[in-house]
């Protein structure tokens, strides 16, 4: 089986079992203001981690290229309240513009 | 209306995501119908489009799904439900059907709020999914149309709202500037899933 078979089911699996706890367990056990308040940070820290890969690393160097124009657009029109189409489209149009033109 | 539009764009571009990232249509589907958590798919896909390991994929996927867990207790004693049924009010216990339900006035609107979003969102969310994996199978170089950088921008449409003090941008940048700097030295995935480690400091400092 490949890399990516073991990703796809064994991702599918805990994320039934994260959901699934969530309904069966008592709620002493998971509701503790310790675990809130990290939990609550865990999503900025990951996906924050995530853009900058994204955005920065080619293999395992670091670059600066189309994808960071598009994603300073990105959290320019974020900054301006723009819906999520408008963030992403606008963040596609800008790369892509730099990629082929440039 | 707008919200259906959202999910389906948002579908969309994971479906051009998983593709781009190497995932056959059927994997990218699969992640969808059975994982079905936006951000967590996004990871799984990043992670091992980077050239990432299966448990660095699987490891990150759970922790970000773990929001689900806590969105489940406060259904529970909402939805009373068992057996079968629970299982799958469980699929679809997420960021959107949670949301919608913490919104209404009384049980049984909260029951009707939770089913209809989670169940509508599914099914957008699957449809559009197999759409955007469709259509970026079909079109080759993802740079030139500007993916490369869709995928990154909707990450930033996820972690936005939930910015909501000084000390979430300033966790954010540091976990920013420590994936940078492990990235040239870690194997992929490596620079994303350690960024927990910082989750857990914050978390306790305050």
């Amino acid at each position: 089986m490949s890399a990516i078979w073991i990703a796809v089911i064994g991702a599918s699996i805990t994320a039934f079992l994260n959901k699934y706890i969530g309904h069966s367990v008592p709620e002493r056990w998971l509701n503790k203001p310790r675990v809130i308040k990290i939990n609550a940070l865990v999503p900025i820290v990951l996906l924050s981690a995530l853009v900058a890969v994204q955005t920065f690393a080619t293999e395992k160097e670091l670059v600066i290229d189309q994808r960071a124009a598009g994603v300073a657009v990105a959290l320019i029109a974020l900054k301006f309240k723009a819906s999520f189409p408008v963030v992403v489209l606008s963040a596609a149009l800008t790369s892509a513009a730099v990629y082929n033109w440039f | 209306m707008s919200v259906a539009f959202t999910v389906g764009l948002y579908g969309a571009a994971f479906g051009a995501a998983g593709v781009t990232a190497g995932f056959s249509i059927l994997q990218t589907c699969l992640l969808s119908l059975l994982l079905f958590s936006g951000a967590s798919q996004f990871a799984v896909v990043g992670i091992m489009g980077a050239g990432g390991a299966a448990i660095s994929a699987i490891a990150t996927a759970t922790l970000l799904g773990f929001r689900n867990a806590l969105y489940g207790l406060q259904m529970a004693p909402i939805l009373k439900v068992s057996g079968i049924k629970r299982v799958l009010a469980a699929q679809i216990t997420i960021d959107e059907s949670t949301a919608v339900a913490t919104l209404q006035e009384n049980d049984a609107d909260r029951r009707r709020g939770f089913y209809i979003t989670g169940v509508g969102v599914y099914i957008f969310w699957n449809l559009f999914t197999f759409l955007g994996a469709l259509g970026a199978s079909a079109i080759g170089d993802p740079s030139v149309w500007g993916l490369d950088a869709a995928v990154p921008a909707a990450f930033c449409g996820l972690i936005w709202p939930r910015l909501k003090n000084k000390t979430h941008f300033i966790v954010s940048a540091v976990a920013i500037a420590w994936a940078l700097a492990l990235t040239p030295i870690s194997p992929a995935g490596i620079p994303i899933i350690t960024t927990v480690i910082l989750a857990v400091i914050f978390g306790l400092k305050r």
